[in-house]
């Protein structure tokens, strides 16, 4: 069953330039998607749109069966409650004049959901890898990747059924980005993933399916494995080219 | 690594000296402004010695031109700075933030008219739109002036909040608070304000300065408080005639000036780098 359906959505943020032009696209309940395109392809702007942040031109997204409508209060509530998102840069995702409990606590409280919010944020803490007791400490002490984990506690604190992840493994060094994507793979098998990102090979290590984007067009779409293994479109075969890799030959010289 | 840790106890002491300083030279004037209310050394409007008599044990800063005790009207003079620094402050802090905070959140071309206003306001100087405000005004009075600083101030206020409040308000903290079902109220009040803060906290303090220096020169001009009011910029320019016989009454409000405009912004120094978070030791 799908949980998010966007179908032939067009967005842009001036009458002349379109973001996103006729783009389509489903996620299954359970399902991990990778969504991939250069700066500037509409990845973050069709996240905009998921999280009902800003209105589609033409088209529609559906989650669970209804219309996502951002002036419908009691819907929005519960969509908020069921897709959380994490963002790229840890540094500026997190405010740095509250402590990790309240950072974390906001969506139960905003969302008005019910039981011990101490004791809530404690296990999401704990289920991303950090102690229950780090609660009163503040965003700057703590280093890039801890501070995405507690990005990721927050998202994960209200029990949504969909993680939505922006570049969240990006601005982060190579250690701490294996680990933060095994933090993701463990995550996704209890909620529906999108992944989105310019890195193909963190989404091939993440994603089931990916989906390509270019210039706000959906260019290539399916199972990440057969994608990867026979790219149909020229842009996909570029992308896949451009990925760097180390031979070891330039190791050596 | 190591140099950061060597620096920071350094760094801290500065700080607590500069609070501790700030509450020594505010906690003056406010003790002085206080002790007005239950008692008074001699009666500010009546002879109480012979004309421009210089320090004694009976007139500790000497006496002015009609034969007032000086100290006495120091002291007064320090109650009606503090209201009108805390008075005028306090109403340009709250149509600032206010406007500030509208023109942050408008359309775009309703920011870019407040915009245009507050540049062409603040082009003015606070004393010039003060006296015109008092000049509007029927009667001069210590109120009308400190509402007249008021509105003066509260231009530059709204500007810095504006520009203090887009820069949090494109913050990613800002659009996870969106996500987190978060409304726009709630988010001003626990994320915008709270970071906002320490940069106008310090801004207010300079402008406090600013209002009773301003005040000062309102009464000095004869627009601030009329008398028996005793504020520093009156009895600096009572003092003008006789500033080479009695210089005590020209440098006694002077340095008060100072003192208090100093000590305030000291003190808010201080207190921010010991409330801000951001600036403990991990």
């Amino acid at each position: 069953m799908s949980l998010v359906r966007v179908d032939h959505v067009s967005f842009g943020y001036t009458a002349n330039r379109r973001i996103l032009d006729d783009v389509s696209l489903e996620i299954a309940q359970g399902d991990t998607i990778g969504l991939v395109g250069e700066s500037g392809s509409g990845k973050t702007t069709l996240l905009r749109l998921l999280l009902g942040l800003a209105r589609p031109d033409s088209g529609t997204i559906t989650f669970d069966g209804r219309p996502l409508d951002p002036r419908n209060g009691a819907f929005m509530r519960d969509f908020r409650r069921q897709a959380q998102v994490v963002y790229q840069d840890p540094y500026s995702s997190l405010d740095p004049r509250q402590t990790i409990q309240s950072i974390i606590a906001e969506p139960l409280r905003s969302l008005k959901i019910p039981g011990d919010h101490q004791k809530q944020v404690g296990d999401a803490l704990e289920a991303v890898g950090l102690d229950r007791d780090v609660g009163t400490r503040f965003p700057h002490q703590f280093s890039g990747g801890q501070r995405q984990r507690i990005a990721i506690a927050r998202a994960i604190v209200p029990g949504p059924r969909l993680l939505l992840a922006d570049e969240a493994v990006s601005a982060l060094d190579l250690t701490t980005r294996i680990r933060i994507v095994d933090l993701l793979a463990g995550l996704s098998k209890t909620m529906s993933l999108l992944f989105v990102s310019h890195d193909i090979g963190v989404v091939a290590a993440l994603c089931r399916r990916i989906v390509i984007l270019e210039k706000g067009r959906i260019v290539e779409a399916g199972d990440t494995a057969a994608v990867l293994a026979n790219p149909q479109h020229p842009y996909t075969q570029r992308l896949l080219a451009s990925v760097p890799r180390l031979t070891l030959n330039e190791v050596s010289s | 690594m190591s140099t950061a840790t060597m620096t920071a106890p350094t760094e801290k002491k500065s700080h607590s000296l500069a609070l501790k300083a700030g509450l020594l030279l505010v906690g003056i004037h406010i003790f002085m402004g206080l002790l007005t209310l239950v008692w008074l050394p001699y009666d500010p409007t009546a002879m109480a010695g012979g004309r421009l008599e210089g320090p004694s044990l009976l007139h500790l800063l000497g006496t002015d031109r009609l034969g007032r005790d000086l100290f006495t009207q120091m002291m007064i003079g320090s109650r009606i700075a503090l209201i009108v620094g805390i008075g005028a402050v306090a109403i340009g802090a709250v149509i600032g933030v206010t406007l500030g905070l509208l023109a942050a959140f408008a359309s775009k071309w309703l920011d870019d008219a407040l915009a245009a206003t507050l540049d062409i306001l603040i082009a003015f100087p606070t004393l010039l739109i003060a006296m015109l405000v008092v000049a509007a005004s029927d009667t001069a009075n210590l109120w009308s002036a400190i509402i007249a600083l008021g509105i003066a101030l509260s231009a530059i206020v709204a500007r810095l909040t504006r520009i203090l409040a887009k820069r949090v308000l494109v913050m990613d903290y800002i659009t996870a608070a969106r996500t987190s079902g978060s409304s726009w109220p709630k988010i001003v009040a626990i994320h915008i304000l709270p970071n906002i803060w320490p940069t106008l906290s310090v801004n207010f303090a300079l402008q406090f300065g600013l209002a009773v220096i301003a005040e000062a020169s309102l009464s000095y001009l004869g627009l601030g408080a009329p008398p028996p009011n005793a504020s520093w910029g009156r009895i600096l320019q009572e003092a003008q005639g006789t500033v080479y016989t009695a210089p005590l009454g020209a440098i006694a409000p002077g340095i008060a000036l100072v003192s208090l405009a100093i000590g305030v912004n000291l003190l808010a120094d201080g207190l921010r780098d010991t409330i801000d978070p951001t600036r403990r030791a991990r």
